[in-house]
């Protein structure tokens, strides 16, 4: 159950890159945990440093000064495309980011991030464009986030309005989970079963050998 | 016969989504239940501590089936795991699945293998289901004509407790292969060259129903291979409406229904396919006469190029970003725009993972390994999908065949597709590999990637570069190399 989420301010990570996979946020030989634990240590590790452990010269936009705290992601289009593991968004959430901006993105991952209190915020190329060299002039420019209105205000006092699926929105905003809402749908689900029963037994008692 | 049928013609997702509707809120997603529900032990441990945590039990252990694949060695089974991470992981698999009762077949049980591989083998996958995994390659069992899409481990715990999902309607994007293969050219080539042509975002927010006579004329094991990487061309989803063919394959497999329930089934199962006129939101034509054997030359499956193809110059591209991105790809491959792609140096062949390491993708590699030997700059690695692969390999002797040519021959799992388990590439080196992603580093970090169909992979080993399979002797025979 996460904290309920209304909005942040906070500066702006940018990263010039499109199509990142899963793969780059947390590299499969990370996904040997059981748990949660040290993801933000991992998160993009392979864009983060060399073989001996030691920090990229120049270093990759997380570790550089200043951008440690910062809540938002700016990227290019396609994000987190690949592999399903909800590590990724588990990891972006560690490291501190509640909100990623791109053209688009990969549907499991947004799926994945929402319920992690990672907001996937979709915007149009030209605004994308807009931020992108916004934040080139002006590095340290602060962004207010207010998932209420579905609105980033900017310093110019402009605001970026985006979409949300309302449900995942009040989902957020309520700090609750969908697991919760299911449980509460037991009933509707019992009677579905009455009517529908398995198609398949996995048990392997219930499996005919050849 | 549900009301819903009454509205018009529908396609074959709509089919399975419409008979899977539990319950549908005003603004809420969709409560889908979920038929089968394939669990593994990388995307599992932190669902079932949130059972644990909540108290919870799972709903229908007799839906879930377990095995182990991802971080399993393939090493020779009586060796103990190098890794202690990985040991403890595939450990709290088992120990999860003791404690919720859930059917595990574990390293050591015959029916061990990569998921995607088991469950169609053991019959469990069947037309007209709802089939989920913490797994992107879930869409391997869209062949049978199931709606089959990858979830998260938040969605694991999900459905572990409900047995159902909370999901929106996905649209659908009809993809119709018509002709027929040229000799050397297979399902591989079919999927790569469609991802090469709308992007690896292609798909988003859609599921692909493939169709035509192309997909018709392929087998189980191929259609396999097409399903398989949807998700790699941005679909969660890729269908493909059963048959005589998908029947033939299913029919007294260990789960398959039999005698009364098996003719009841595929009665059922024979309604499931789109009905003529029904809508999709988009469309695609390929036509397969026209496809050479595809390579991918980049770090994503979309970078692919026919073999006899030059990899392209990033200094042409009309989208800067795309340039940019084609750029920093070409400086990770260490590649040269314009140059051509066949005579590149490999180091590793790999041929295995849930796209192909099914035994037809092995009969394949062994024609064309027959009596010949692999480059001697060349390793290369043959793992078979799951242990009765393996089995069906030995029996047929495909195995000395591989042995005598110079390759590996492994035990069944991931392995190399996705290099959790010791199986990877050293910084710098060229893999042929018949897996699915060409990601940085997704097979070693620093390893680079050429996707390719087995015959192709088979065809470098021996040449020790990127090579045409079209030009190994016999090629026209191994178009009858289908298997089921």
């Amino acid at each position: 159950m996460a904290e309920p989420f209304r909005g942040f301010t906070s500066k702006v990570v940018p990263l010039h890159a499109e199509n990142v996979d899963t793969d780059q946020v947390v590299p499969a030989r990370y996904l040997k945990i059981t748990d949660k634990a040290g993801l933000a240590d991992v998160l993009f590790r392979d864009w983060r440093f060399n073989e001996d452990g030691t920090l990229k010269d120049p270093p990759f936009v997380l570790d550089q000064p200043g951008m440690a705290g910062r809540h938002f992601l700016l990227v290019g289009d396609n994000f987190g495309t690949g592999s399903s593991r909800e590590h990724a968004p588990w990891a972006l959430e560690a490291w501190g980011i509640r909100a990623v901006i791109s053209t688009g993105f990969a549907d499991i991952f947004r799926g994945n991030a929402l319920k992690n209190s990672v907001v996937p915020v979709v915007v149009d190329p030209a605004t994308h464009a807009r931020l992108f060299t916004m934040i080139e002039g002006n590095p340290d420019a602060e962004l207010t986030f207010d998932l209420a209105e579905q609105g980033i205000l900017l310093p110019d006092g402009t605001t970026i309005d985006f979409e949300i699926d309302p449900f995942s929105k009040l989902m957020l905003m309520r700090g609750t989970d969908e697991m919760g809402y299911l449980l509460g749908k037991l009933p509707a689900i019992d009677a579905w079963e009455a009517g529908h029963p398995g198609r398949v037994d996995t048990r392997p008692e219930a499996g005919r050998r050849k | 016969m549900s009301v819903l049928e009454t509205k018009g013609p529908r396609t074959l997702v709509e089919k399975i989504w419409n008979d899977h509707v539990v319950a549908e809120d005003p603004g809420a997603p969709t409560i889908l239940a979920v038929d089968l529900h394939l669990v593994h032990e990388v995307t599992s441990p932190q669902a079932f501590t949130g059972l644990r945590q909540r108290g919870l039990s799972v709903r229908h252990p007799e839906r879930t089936v377990a095995t182990a694949d991802h971080s399993v060695p393939t090493t020779p089974r009586g060796l103990p795991f190098l890794d202690p991470m990985a040991a403890a992981q595939v450990q709290q698999l088992d120990t999860n699945c003791r404690e919720f009762g859930i059917p595990l077949h574990g390293i050591g049980d015959p029916s061990q293998g990569i998921v995607h591989v088991i469950g169609p083998q053991l019959g469990l996958t069947q037309p007209g289901m709802t089939i989920v995994c913490g797994d992107s390659h879930t869409s391997t069992h869209g062949a049978f004509g199931a709606l089959a899409f990858g979830i998260g481990t938040s969605e694991v715990e999900m459905v572990l407790a409900t047995q159902t999902l909370l999901q929106r309607k996905p649209k659908t994007y009809e993809v119709r292969v018509d002709g027929t293969l040229a000799p050397g050219v297979g399902a591989k080539d079919i999927i790569l060259a469609l991802i090469a042509r709308i992007g690896i975002a292609g798909g988003t927010g859609h599921v692909f129903e493939y169709r035509g006579e192309a997909i018709r004329a392929l087998t189980m094991e191929q259609r396999m291979t097409i399903c398989n990487m949807s998700i790699e061309g941005g679909a969660r989803a890729g269908l493909i409406a059963p048959d005589e063919t998908t029947f033939a394959y299913l029919k007294g497999r260990p789960h398959a229904p039999t005698g009364a329930a098996w003719d009841e089934a595929v009665a059922r199962w024979r309604t499931l396919p789109t009905d003529d006129g029904a809508f999709y939101d988009k469309s695609i034509v390929i036509d397969a006469s026209a496809l050479e054997p595809m390579v991918t030359y980049g770090t994503n499956p979309g970078m692919g190029i026919p073999i006899s193809g030059r990899v392209p110059d990033p200094a042409a591209a009309t989208d800067p970003a795309h340039g940019r991105a084609l750029e920093k790809a070409l400086a990770y491959m260490d590649l040269t725009p314009g140059q051509a792609i066949l005579g590149q140096s490999v180091d590793v062949v790999f041929i295995g993972s849930c796209t192909n390491g099914r035994i037809s993708d092995l009969r394949l590699a062994a024609a064309a390994l027959r009596g010949q030997h692999v480059a001697a700059t060349v390793r290369m690695m043959i793992v078979p999908g799951s242990d009765e692969v393996k089995r069906e390999a030995e029996a047929e002797g495909l195995d000395e065949i591989f042995r005598a040519a110079g390759a590996e021959w492994r035990e069944a799992g991931c392995s190399m597709c996705i290099a959790m388990n010791g199986d990877q590439l050293k910084p710098g080196q060229y893999a042929v590999s018949t897996s699915n992603r060409n990601f940085e580093g997704r097979q070693g970090k620093g390893g680079r990637t050429f996707l390719a169909s087995p015959l192709t992979a088979a065809a470098s080993a021996i040449a020790g570069v990127v090579a045409d399979p079209r030009l190994l002797p016999g090629i026209e025979a191994t178009s009858g190399i289908g298997g089921r």
